[in-house]
């Protein structure tokens, strides 16, 4: 399935992009994320939550399509 | 007659929020009637302190342990070079009083701790976060869920925001959105990547917008939505967070505070090495944990670079016969990560302060 996949914080530094189109395999959130942990081994060191079409969801959630976002938390102030 | 001219004179202050159907009076009156905690008179605290004095808030209580520095006035433009060397809630209390004289105004130069954030949060109706640190983040949330008071949440990252409500109308906590404290480490704060001084000013503008939204009772507040901004290319997102309730029955389980507990990891006995001391030690492997475009450098030959996230990964390329002296840019990120040697079995590891440039300086002196 191809996903539109976009990037915050500390994360885009990671993945080098803010946003980009990926093909991916697996029907779950926990599915994606170990996807993603395969093509960016650093994400595994990292917190983030994942929102799927502007909502944060569960690891157990089915990927619909749509726009997937990575959310890591801010601490600065 | 005196009381009379005096608010006379204040509703004269008040007039362009009057003359807006949607406060009017009644709603100038709700805010000179609430009483807001500002944790933090930081980056973010600063801009809610300055509008929220300027709109009326009757009562504004401000918390804060940390004294003003030089590089704190790129973005903390409630103080001036007048004010260096001050405890900021002092400080930051005595220019709002020149901004606002009609409003009571609190200041508690102290840390906000497991012992005293509850009582504190009793004493008001809502509680602004901006702070610039995990543990606090997570001790705001689980005193305000025990309080029931609703949290203002603002939080920021180079040229990145966050904006939202917490604990308010059956709406979704802090915990909700991020369960777990984020691993040490993990995430670096202002004072080691930077930030451009206006994104605060952004964020914490919003803050104090969100907070006169919620004291108004207007319908459409953050709560719920955590608001994504970012300020290099000026997109705004909001992304929605669900309640779920066992996020709250967990810190309502805790007779204590949770989050005491859950900082634990943090206390780990860390040996710090200063200036003056350096000279002391022999055989030092020096290890910079900065990322590795951060500058100055420290040339020399028994420097190696591993940046924090990756000492785990890297931990055979240390020598545990040497002594080990860690730094960074500022001394906090060494510090955690002389914490991750110890849990790996490295004794003679040191944290050293204050980052590079006073370790530039002892070497300098050392060498002459």
């Amino acid at each position: 399935m191809l996903l539109n996949i976009k990037y915050f914080g500390l994360i885009a530094e990671l993945t080098q992009c803010s946003e980009e189109s990926l093909e991916i395999s697996g029907a779950t959130i926990r599915e994606l994320r170990a996807f993603l942990f395969e093509k960016y081994p650093e994400l595994k060191n990292k917190d983030f939550q994942i929102a799927q079409n502007r909502e944060i969801v569960s690891e157990e959630s089915r990927i619909s399509s749509g726009e997937i976002a990575l959310l890591p938390p801010f601490s600065g102030g | 007659m005196k009381y009379k001219y005096v608010k006379q004179k204040s509703m004269n202050r008040y007039s362009r929020h009057i003359i807006l159907t949607e406060v009017g009076q009644e709603g100038q009156n709700k805010l000179l009637q609430a009483k807001v905690l500002v944790v933090g008179a930081g980056g973010l605290g600063c801009p809610v302190l300055q509008y929220l004095a300027a709109a009326g808030i009757g009562t504004l209580g401000i918390i804060d342990y940390d004294s003003v520095e030089e590089s704190n006035l790129q973005r903390q433009v409630l103080f001036g070079t007048s004010s260096l060397g001050k405890n900021k809630a002092v400080a930051a209390r005595e220019r709002l009083q020149d901004l606002n004289s009609t409003i009571t105004i609190e200041d508690f130069p102290e840390q906000l701790t497991h012992k005293n954030a509850t009582q504190l949060f009793e004493q008001y109706d809502f509680i602004v976060d901006g702070t610039d640190n995990f543990s606090t983040r997570y001790l705001i949330n689980d005193a305000a869920v025990l309080t029931n008071k609703p949290i203002v949440y603002g939080a920021i990252y180079k040229f990145e925001g966050q904006v939202s409500i917490f604990n308010y109308n059956n709406g979704p906590s802090y915990r909700c959105l991020f369960p777990i404290p984020p691993k040490d480490g993990s995430i670096t704060n202002c004072s080691e990547v930077g930030v451009l001084g206006v994104l605060p000013g952004i964020i914490g503008t919003m803050m104090a917008n969100e907070v006169i939204k919620m004291i108004l009772g207007f319908e459409h507040v953050l709560s719920g939505k955590l608001l994504c901004y970012n300020s290099k290319t000026a997109a705004l997102s909001t992304i929605k967070i669900n309640r779920k309730q066992e996020e709250f029955e967990k810190v309502l389980a805790q007779p204590d505070l949770l989050s005491a507990y859950s900082n634990e990891s943090c206390s780990v006995n860390v040996e710090e090495i200063s200036e003056e001391n350096l000279a002391v030690l022999t055989n030092i492997q020096f290890i910079d944990v900065r990322e590795l475009h951060e500058q100055p450098k420290l040339q020399l030959h028994n420097c190696i670079r591993i940046p924090l996230n990756m000492i785990k990964e890297n931990i055979y390329q240390i020598n545990s016969n040497k002594t080990i002296v860690l730094f960074c840019q500022s001394g906090i990120r060494s510090k955690k990560a002389v914490a991750l040697l110890m849990q790996n079995g490295f004794k003679k590891s040191y944290s050293f302060k204050g980052g590079i440039l006073p370790l530039l300086n002892a070497l300098k002196t050392k060498t002459t």
